[in-house]
């Protein structure tokens, strides 16, 4: 088990969390203590816990992610931000504000998971009718809705009904109709689902635009390459608690693991003893070494006329930091079990 | 392509001629279940009061569908000559139970129900409950107790209650003058032409249906007969006076002065005298049958 | 308030494209084929045979709508997570509610005002000209939209709570309670103890009468329907559905979404 350090002292193991505290200034959402507790079973009287105590601070302006596997409490935790589900325990604040309130909802931009839209409306009226809730004037509404609709490449589809439209369509005009209103706070529940390459980088241009324009962006994912390229800040969430939190990098250790070299054999034939370390796949081999190992191994293949293609670094990414954390909380929920609580 | 076609027409030949043998076939079912038809004279439901909750809040569009229902029953029954009318009365009780402002069912139902068979069923006690209930529920349509009055006038020959019921009817509003008259004739008179003829001449002036008109007509017609025959027979006695003898022939009344033409009946056909001098319709008269079955 | 008839008008709107309004194509032929036919069948009644069935066609069509479009009203949008992104507006629950059922309302009483033309039509074409006892055809048709206005509550109330098939199935089923609830308070037949006569009498009012609005017998035979009814009838509509949608708001207002 990888025990990370950090130079401010953070240790993050599988038993709790630590909450990395910066002392914020102006925090955009500040999240304390929420807990959501599911009763189940005959009569409900079994209780389930999908969010245990979960506080969090998101600054002003930052890009946060909000990463862990199926199930683990990320849509949990936005949908009790949006108000969708009640908590059974704890508060949050918006801007200052607290989310019982309903006006907050002005300032902020939801992309709920999997949207699903008004099927006989089309785009340009589904972004009108909710844009009307935000008290803007019909000539203010009718350019907004041009713009966001020419933002998210929807333009030429714009006057087709949505039961038409497909999955990666829909995820766009609902990432239009969170930003339509040009708000300060935009909550993204998995923004890149259904979407295909293409599509994903454009979210995450337009992310990346939003963060220029100063707005704060909390989005969930499990994909982690998107969160280590967007993210100023990651929060990881496995089992309802939350693990970590962040930057990409520094959640990982900057040690490095080891080299890895991939190689092929050389034209005369001759096989390096290297090849009983190797995997093999096709004509190519792999080989992992300790840094010592590099030079003596790349000698012993230069000799034997293998042709290398490529030598890497071995970091441990947040993949594995990731995978760790899910098992240790396997392994603590089977104990659990194994001995009653 | 033309496979296309081919095949599209193909497939709508086979099921054309599938339906044309579906049709012949039950054709032929149909013959053969006939003699299985058993002729159930049974209503699913009797109860009026079930029926009106199962109608939940359209009773009157129920009550509707059941007048029409005993309508056609009654038409039905009369094509075939089948004098068995057992459904009719609880057919005539769904419906007002259903909707007890229905007032044709009343009207027309109870004529149906009180005239002898094989015009009606012949139940004038049913027809007087009928109305009775309908007048309890529509106290204000005097027309009713002109039906009741005409029930137990005609098949009830009840002359006193016929009387009461008239007299109730004519201090309703709208009730036309006669009522009262009637009731005063029939009252000291009992049973007399003039005043069946003057009923079924109301009865026929104010239907619509032209089943009841025409019902009404063939009394009237009756009735006319009668009432020629008397004063016929008045004439006979004036000339039995004058002449000390019993005239035979018509014509003898015309040449004595009595009668300026030959009467004829409603039909056309000249009257004759009886073997018992008295004055009785020409058997070659349409009328002649009419009268047969009326006597029966 | 406002943001009640946003969602209102929207509501109209998606019913308009769902073709529900097509019903009256249907209606519109049924009333044709009445008019042809009743010349034929009776006589006497043809004008009472054309308002009943007039009246009970613009109640059975109009209570499949309250009843199925009343309960997919909520349901649909829960199910499908329409609601998600709305939710997230400055919008109250209640909010949402009250237009999502103003909104039906706004459809119905389309529906019904086009339903009442056609019947006037059939009757004129059966019997014209139109005799003054006619207009209280309009009355019954009112009272039963109010009836109407009833039974859209009570669906979107059991569509808060429940799946969509039990949603369907007890609104249909107070319906059909409803209608016999006057009934309940005039039980002769069987002898009963006084305590369960009591209970039944407080059931019967705790039940939506909808025979409050049911004026089809009198209006079918052009007798006038008392001022006073209309009125106590409409209030009665207005407190019960206000009630309704409260609690329904109520539950709405606490529930956890998928």
């Amino acid at each position: 088990m990888c025990v990370l350090e950090h130079s401010a002292g953070v240790r993050v193991d599988g038993g709790g969390w630590v909450l990395k505290n910066r002392g914020m200034a102006n925090p955009a959402i500040e999240i304390e203590e929420l807990t959501k507790e599911y009763p189940y079973g005959f009569l409900h009287l079994k209780k389930r816990l999908t969010l245990e105590g979960l506080t969090l601070q998101v600054e002003n302006g930052e890009v946060f992610g909000f990463l862990g596997p199926n199930g683990a409490g990320k849509s949990t935790t936005i949908k009790c931000l949006m108000r969708l589900i009640f908590p059974t325990k704890g508060t949050a604040r918006i801007l200052g504000k607290s989310i019982e309130d309903v006006s907050m909802h002005q300032t902020i931009g939801y992309l709920p998971e999997q949207p699903y839209f008004y099927d006989y409306l089309t785009a340009a009226e589904v972004l009108d009718y909710f844009a009307r809730f935000h008290g803007l004037t019909a000539i203010d509404r009718k350019q907004r809705v041009q713009k966001m609709l020419k933002k998210v490449g929807l333009d030429s589809a714009k006057k087709i009904q949505l039961r038409k439209y497909s999955k990666g369509m829909l995820q766009r005009v609902g990432l239009a109709q969170a930003i339509l209103h040009d708000p300060q706070v935009v909550v993204l529940d998995e923004p890149m689902s259904g979407l295909d390459p293409l599509g994903r980088r454009e979210v995450r241009d337009i992310i990346l635009e939003l963060k220029r324009e100063g707005r704060t962006v909390l989005f969930s994912t499990h994909i982690l390459s998107d969160a280590e390229m967007l993210c100023d800040r990651v929060g990881v969430i496995v089992g309802g608690k939350l693990r970590g939190v962040g930057a990409p990098g520094e959640l990982v250790g900057i040690e490095s693991q080891g080299i890895e070299i991939l190689f092929e054999l050389g034209t005369r034939g001759e096989r390096p003893a290297l090849l009983a370390r190797a995997t093999q796949t096709g004509e190519r081999y792999r080989v992992q070494l300790k840094e010592q190992e590099l030079y003596p191994a790349l000698d012993e293949l230069k000799f034997a006329g293998a042709r290398i293609l490529s030598v890497t670094q071995i970091k441990a990414t947040l993949e594995e930091f990731f995978m760790e954390l899910v098992e240790v909380d396997r392994a603590q929920a089977s104990a659990v079990e194994v001995h009653g609580k | 392509m033309m496979n296309k076609t081919l095949k599209a027409v193909v497939f709508g030949v086979a099921v054309l001629g599938g339906m044309a043998g579906l049709w012949n076939v039950q054709k032929k079912i149909d013959t053969e279940r006939q003699p299985l038809q058993l002729e159930s004279e049974e209503l699913m439901m009797s109860s009026g009061s079930m029926v009106k909750h199962l109608s939940l809040e359209y009773a009157p569009l129920m009550a509707a569908i059941y007048w029409t229902r005993a309508v056609q029953y009654f038409g039905e029954k009369h094509y075939l000559h089948d004098r068995n009318l057992e459904l009719l009365w609880p057919l005539l009780d769904i419906t007002t139970t259903l909707d007890p402002h229905l007032l044709p069912a009343y009207r027309t139902g109870s004529v149906f129900l009180s005239d002898t068979p094989p015009r009606g069923a012949g139940e004038p006690d049913l027809a007087v409950k009928l109305l009775e209930r309908g007048i309890q529920e529509n106290p204000e349509q005097w027309r009713l107790y002109q039906d009741l009055g005409n029930v137990y006038y005609f098949d009830k020959k009840d002359y006193p209650k016929a009387s009461e019921a008239f007299e109730a009817g004519s201090k309703l509003p709208g009730a036309f003058l006669w009522m009262k008259i009637m009731a005063a004739k029939i009252a000291a008179e009992g049973e007399s032409l003039e005043t069946s003829y003057f009923l079924w001449k109301q009865i026929y002036d104010a239907a619509n249906e032209p089943e009841i008109k025409k019902n009404a007509e063939s009394h009237l017609r009756l009735l006319q007969v009668q009432l020629d025959c008397r004063e016929i027979d008045r004439l006979a006695n004036e000339y039995e006076k004058r002449a000390g003898r019993r005239a035979t022939k018509m014509n003898e009344l015309v040449e004595g002065g009595l009668l300026r033409g030959m009467p004829r009946d409603p039909e056309g056909y000249p009257y004759i005298f009886g073997e018992d001098g008295k004055a009785e319709l020409n058997r070659n008269s349409p009328l002649f049958e009419e009268q047969m079955m009326q006597k029966n | 308030m406002k943001n009640v008839l946003i969602v209102a008008t929207n509501t109209f709107r998606e019913a308009v494209r769902d073709r529900v309004l097509y019903n009256l194509v249907f209606f519109a032929l049924l009333m044709m084929v009445a008019a042809i036919l009743v010349g034929q069948i009776s006589i006497d009644i043809e004008k009472s045979v054309i308002i009943s069935l007039g009246l009970t066609a613009i109640s059975v069509i109009g209570l499949f709508i309250a009843v199925f479009i009343g309960v997919g009203l909520v349901s649909k949008e829960m199910d499908k997570r329409t609601l998600y992104a709305l939710l997230a507006k400055p919008l109250e629950r209640w909010e949402f509610l009250l237009g999502k059922y103003c909104g039906l309302l706004m459809t119905l009483s389309v529906n019904t005002a086009a339903m009442a033309l056609g019947l006037y039509a059939a009757l004129w074409t059966v019997k014209h000209p139109l005799a003054g006892a006619d207009a209280y055809v309009l009355v019954a048709v009112y009272l039963i939209l109010l009836k109407l206005a009833l039974i859209v509550a009570l669906a979107m109330l059991f569509s808060c709570f429940t799946t969509p098939f039990l949603a369907i199935l007890f609104t249909a089923g107070i319906y059909v309670a409803g209608v016999f609830a006057a009934d309940l308070r005039q039980l002769k037949v069987v002898k009963l103890e006084a305590a369960t006569v009591k209970m039944l009498r407080v059931i019967s009012y705790v039940l939506p009468n909808f025979e409050n609005f049911n004026v089809m017998g009198a209006v079918a035979h052009g007798r006038p329907v008392p001022g006073l009814l209309v009125w106590n009838a409409t209030l009665y509509a207005i407190l019960y559905g206000a009630i309704v949608l409260a609690i329904a708001s109520a539950v709405f207002s606490r529930r956890n979404l998928k």
